[in-house]
């Protein structure tokens, strides 16, 4: 019971957290109150099983009601059994177009990619998750202009080896939507990349970075934007 | 005679009891437990012997250096030593280089040669890798080139494309139309067609290339030395050829390498020497009798390869072209690229025959900015007509004045020295390719991955030239 558990911990938490800040108009619920709701129900499931029970009970009805919505055709997802196999039925289904490919935390690399974006089904593809993939870097990044005509949403989120000089080939994606640069170490000047980002692909909602956070910092960690390192 | 109370020796000389100190510290280095003082200190010079000399410490140098250690059947086969002249690289060619990498060249060599320097660069850290040393950053922008072209060159430009496509390069043709769309900040009056690279093609850091090379090629236990090729000696052998005419085929057997700020040199018996001293290549090539001779013979073909001085200026223009802004080369011949996040450029143009500078020296010519550069810029980037001028510097070329293409492969006559200079502005993306073929040819007897039997030295005497028809 430890695990449904957690999860309930973290997913009250963060729906708290976001009805704090992007309160955008409607019902304004005094926050006061639905503190002390949730500290009180967190206390009361702390001191007794039934309570943990049924809090979990209850999760796992939300949970099966929200995979009712999201099922595959009005039959469920084909998911890999315990020996990671997948069921033989996933080859009828050979000519449908792929809409979404999340290889977050793959060890997808340049040569792979490769691999990604030539296959035919994927000319359809609309949504592309890249997050904390290990080996995917600027090279990588100017391979993916073949999926211009149909992405909409990318995530490259806490990559380590993307910088800004390969986001400047995603300007190719004119028709992107939504696009996630958050998190990512190698990128000398996060809140300058963003604007410049923003500013390439002028269609695209850029998350990630607040602009304002380069703003913060004191003048003598100001980025160095005039001087370039000249080789003379 | 006078006493004094010292002792002086016979004929007036010096104090004894110096001299018997310097005796005892004589005595005391040869006995054991101290550094031996006796034999005169030579760390400083070249070895003796080394089967390989290379000319020159630049990118091209080191290539072939990195790829004859690489390619070794033997691991310590093969003894090299690099000579370079100036180890702070000054006016070395590869760390004043603007650093581009492209294939969009008209010749399939060239091509082949941009293609393998680019998985060379992508791959650096699984082909430079020292132990305990960090992974390279060579701050690789994959923004591509764009090449515009006008009416008259329009239709080469499609048949260039169309080669580089055969040979694998991901290159494609926008019309101006299109180039409005995708650069809005181009005005393209003039232009017909320009073709876009779209993968592995861009700008990098020349000097991390370098260090990066540098460290690897002394880990592999390859030679350094700072000093100048003063005097190659050789023999000579005399031979008939098949139609019984007489040729004098050379052999260098020593190179004398002088150290600096000094008389002193050291001769170094080698059986190979290669010729990679970029803009001094000449210099070079006549010490060992190149040239020499009759015009019109192959006794009398020089290398043709001198040194062309071009300059590069960096400005700032804050409403200058955004993030995506490849490397453009406009149809006057201007390029600019983007440098970091903060709205600097830098770019240049290549003069014409009659602006040729004077080459003796790297001063930077700022009249040539404001009168033959900034035009064309404020032409094509409207945006560049503001713009202020934060720095510049010169390099040279080595430039080949015969075909602007590398020289690479034996000289026919003196036949133990190989040729790997005359890139005219691309031998900083050719380096890894050229470095591997001319391993290959020391090694194996011929190019075995890619063929650039056609920068051989011959085509000189034979005048086939081998040109690009680009404006590159």
């Amino acid at each position: 019971m430890a695990a449904p558990w957690l999860s309930l911990r973290l997913v009250a938490r963060m729906w708290n957290g976001t009805r704090g800040i992007h309160r955008l108009g409607g019902a304004v619920v005094p926050e006061g109150n639905q503190k002390k709701e949730r500290t009180m129900l967190q206390f009361l499931t702390n001191h007794f099983y039934d309570v943990e029970a049924l809090r979990g009970y209850l999760l796992q009805r939300e949970m099966s009601k929200v995979h009712m919505k999201n099922r595959f055709r009005d039959k469920e997802w084909i998911r890999p059994d315990k020996y990671g196999h997948f069921s033989p039925e996933f080859w009828n289904f050979q000519e449908v177009p792929v809409e979404a490919v999340d290889a977050s935390d793959c060890e997808i690399n340049y040569e792979g990619l490769d691999n990604l974006r030539e296959c035919v089904l994927l000319k359809e593809l609309q949504s592309l998750l890249l997050q904390r993939c290990p080996h995917v870097d600027d090279w990588c990044l100017s391979r993916l202009y073949p999926l211009a005509d149909s992405l909409q949403e990318l995530s490259l989120a806490g990559c380590p080896r993307v910088s800004e000089r390969g986001l400047a080939c995603l300007h190719h994606l004119q028709n992107l939507r939504r696009l996630d640069i958050s998190d990512l170490p190698a990128v000398s000047n996060p809140g300058l990349t963003q604007i410049l980002v923003e500013e390439m692909l002028p269609n695209c909602k850029v998350v990630g970075v607040d602009w304002a956070e380069g703003l913060k910092l004191g003048p003598e960690e100001q980025p160095q934007d005039t001087a370039s390192p000249v080789l003379a | 005679v006078a006493h004094t109370g010292r002792t002086v020796g016979r004929l007036g000389e010096g104090d004894w009891d110096g001299k018997v100190s310097e005796i005892k510290k004589k005595i005391k280095s040869i006995l054991p437990g101290t550094s031996c003082d006796l034999l005169p200190d030579t760390s400083h010079l070249p070895p003796e012997h080394s089967d390989v000399v290379i000319v020159g410490g630049g990118v091209l140098g080191l290539s072939v250096a990195y790829w004859l250690k690489k390619l070794e059947s033997r691991r310590g086969g093969i003894r090299v030593l690099v000579v370079e002249r100036d180890h702070t690289y000054s006016q070395a060619s590869t760390g004043l280089s603007v650093g581009g990498i492209c294939q969009q060249f008209s010749l399939p060599e060239n091509i082949q040669l941009s293609l393998f320097s680019a998985s060379f660069l992508r791959n650096i850290n699984e082909y430079l890798a020292v132990t305990n040393a960090p992974p390279l950053d060579l701050q690789f922008n994959p923004s591509g080139y764009l090449l515009l072209a006008s009416e008259k060159d329009a239709a080469a430009m499609e048949s260039n494309v169309k080669v580089q496509k055969q040979e694998g390069a991901k290159v494609c043709l926008m019309s101006p139309d299109q180039l409005r769309n995708k650069f809005p900040w181009i005005n393209t009056e003039g232009v017909a067609l320009a073709s876009y690279g779209m993968e592995n093609e861009g700008w990098f850091d020349p000097w991390c290339l370098l260090q990066g090379l540098r460290q690897k090629v002394e880990s592999m236990g390859v030679f350094f030395c700072q000093g100048e090729v003063t005097r190659f000696v050789s023999s000579s052998q005399r031979m008939l050829t098949t139609d019984d005419e007489m040729v004098i085929l050379k052999r260098i057997h020593e190179v004398h390498v002088k150290m600096d700020h000094s008389l002193e040199y050291q001769p170094v018996e080698c059986a190979i020497v290669i010729n990679a001293a970029g803009a001094w290549s000449a210099q070079i090539a006549a010490l060992a009798g190149i040239g020499k001779g009759p015009p019109g013979t192959l006794q009398g073909t020089k290398l043709p390869v001198e040194p062309r001085k071009r300059d590069v200026y960096v400005w700032h223009c804050p409403q200058g072209p955004g993030l995506e802004t490849p490397l453009v080369a406009d149809t006057s011949g201007a390029y600019f690229r983007r440098e970091g996040l903060g709205s600097n450029y830098l770019g240049g143009r290549s003069p014409t025959e009659e602006e040729e500078p004077d080459p003796t020296n790297l001063e930077v010519d700022h009249d040539f900015f404001q009168e033959k550069v900034w035009p064309h810029l404020a032409l094509r980037v409207p945006a560049f007509e503001t713009l202020k001028v934060q720095t510049a510097w010169a390099g040279y070329y080595d430039y080949n004045t015969f075909d602007q293409n590398g020289v690479v492969g034996p000289h026919p006559l003196v036949v133990n020295m190989y040729f790997a200079t005359g890139f005219s502005g691309h031998g900083l993306q050719q380096a890894p390719g050229v470095g591997r073929a001319v391993a290959e040819m020391i090694l194996q007897g011929s190019f075995q991955t890619i063929d650039l039997s056609s920068f051989l030295f011959n085509r000189f005497y034979l005048g086939e030239k081998t040109q690009e028809n680009t404006t590159m």
